[in-house]
């Protein structure tokens, strides 16, 4: 056999993911559904509060999360709808390259595209529900990185999973929302602390939980991810 | 070529190769072997095996029983394998949203090829599309996509090129090209499987020829010789 050069399983990863960003700078419709829904989905929760009831600072961690959940499912379905097309999937997995490179480039696309939405998303929140999230900005940053990172990892996974079957729109969020759940919980009350003016120290705990389910996450579903494309 | 040649050049074999789906066997039990500078075309009806056959061979789906080598590694096999076959198939495989250059050039990076811009740019020249090359994939005729999903299958130089209707969609000169790429490979010592249903065209590249139905090899044998006419007659014979 001639002397095959391999790249390095980084490299794949770096190059699948370039690639997914850039189909998706050029047709935008995932991204731009995303933010019009989570913008729309903070002017519902909006309109349906009544702060006579309801503290600003007992609500906004709650809208902040559900809203980055099922904004963040539009892109992860689109991941690997893309590879679906003219079974561009093929091209990838006849390539010399180790399967698991393929899901860091997707997941690492994938959390890209959450980022930006959750960067549009978390401004929009502090606006409509007046919260001063200055001082405690990078801190609740950090946060929807880390919670980003979990979400990412499981739904990169199952949208594998869900691509090829017939109600791959329901089924993705069927299976990732129960795993979305351990790194939803702890966001959500990391936030809500910081939210509320309570020192970094505090919420300390919450973000150990995250990182462990992160690196659990990354970990299993990296493994699991080369047995979803066998046929 | 003799066997005792071809045993000793082979570069891919296939032994009692199966694969099932549920109940229903698409591949059942396909032996063959196939050296460097080879192309073995295989003709039969839909729904005989061909396709899944290929699919197995280019390591996207595991046989059911059986094996295969290409290259001495057996299948599935790693990157090693992978980098050294070469799958053109029905589905173009390409980014719509992405330009014919920009398709060719990630598969040249995931190969490993260096200086990959340039190995692309030469590969849509060979398939005579390097005038298209800035053009998103999805603004291209049905014949360039498949002229841009050649180019992208070869422009790694593979030793095994698999074949899947090739000349579908293909215009003269684009069918040309591809005749020509396919000459030039099979001269520098790839082999070639080509799966098709145009007689003429199969025989035209091919070393030797078979006839594939119900997942089995019913007619193996060597291209020279075989008169197109009496083969296609004989072929619509055994598989009617």
């Amino acid at each position: 056999m001639r002397s095959a050069k391999h790249i390095s399983l980084l490299s794949a990863s770096l190059l699948i993911a370039r690639k997914d960003l850039a189909i998706e700078f050029r047709t935008r419709t995932a991204f731009f559904s995303a933010v019009v829904f989570a913008l729309l989905g903070i002017v519902i929760f909006y309109f349906a509060w009544d702060p006579t009831a309801v503290a600003a600072i007992d609500l906004a961690p709650g809208v902040i999360w559900v809203i980055f959940t099922f904004a963040g499912l539009l892109g992860l379905h689109r991941s690997f709808g893309v590879e679906m097309a003219d079974r561009a999937i093929d091209g990838l997995l006849g390539a010399p390259v180790p399967r698991e490179a393929i899901y860091l480039g997707k997941a690492l696309a994938n959390l890209v595209f959450v980022s930006a939405v959750e960067a549009i998303t978390i401004p929009a929140v502090a606006l409509f529900y007046n919260m001063p999230f200055g001082g405690q900005g990078f801190a609740i940053a950090v946060i929807a990185l880390l919670a980003s990172i979990g979400l990412v990892a499981v739904g990169t996974l199952f949208s594998a999973m869900a691509v090829n079957t017939r109600l791959a729109e329901l089924l993705l969020p069927m299976l990732s929302l129960p795993f979305f759940v351990p790194v939803v919980m702890p966001a959500a009350q990391a936030t809500a602390r910081l939210l509320a003016g309570r020192p970094v120290a505090e919420v300390a705990g919450w973000v150990r939980i995250l990182v462990a389910f992160d690196i659990a996450f990354v970990v299993a579903c990296m493994l699991a991810f080369p047995f979803t494309l066998e046929e | 070529m003799t066997e005792a040649d071809r045993a000793l050049h082979q570069v891919v074999e296939a032994h009692g190769l199966v694969r099932s789906f549920g109940g229903r066997r698409a591949v059942d039990g396909v032996s063959f072997a196939l050296a460097g500078g080879e192309c073995l075309a295989v003709f039969g009806p839909n729904g005989a095996g061909k396709t899944t056959l290929l699919r197995m061979l280019a390591g996207l789906l595991k046989p059911t029983a059986g094996a295969a080598r290409i290259a001495g590694v057996e299948l599935p096999g790693g990157p090693d394998v992978r980098s050294v076959v070469g799958l053109i198939s029905h589905a173009s495989m390409l980014y719509g949203a992405l330009t014919a250059r920009e398709n060719v050039e990630l598969a040249a990076k995931l190969y490993g090829v260096s200086r990959p811009r340039d190995a692309a740019l030469r590969s849509l020249e060979r398939m005579r599309v390097a005038d298209r090359a800035e053009t998103p994939v999805r603004s291209l005729s049905r014949g360039l996509q498949q002229r841009v999903s050649v180019a992208r299958a070869m422009v790694h130089e593979p030793e095994v090129v698999l074949l899947d209707e090739p000349f579908t969609g293909l215009d003269a000169a684009g069918a040309a090209a591809l005749s020509g790429a396919l000459v030039e490979l099979r001269s520098n010592g790839a082999a070639l499987i080509l799966v098709t249903h145009n007689i003429e065209e199969g025989l035209s590249l091919a070393t030797r020829a078979a006839i594939m139905n119900g997942g089995r090899f019913v007619r193996v044998e060597e291209r020279e010789g075989l008169d197109a006419a009496a083969y296609a007659a004989s072929y619509r014979e055994l598989v009617s």
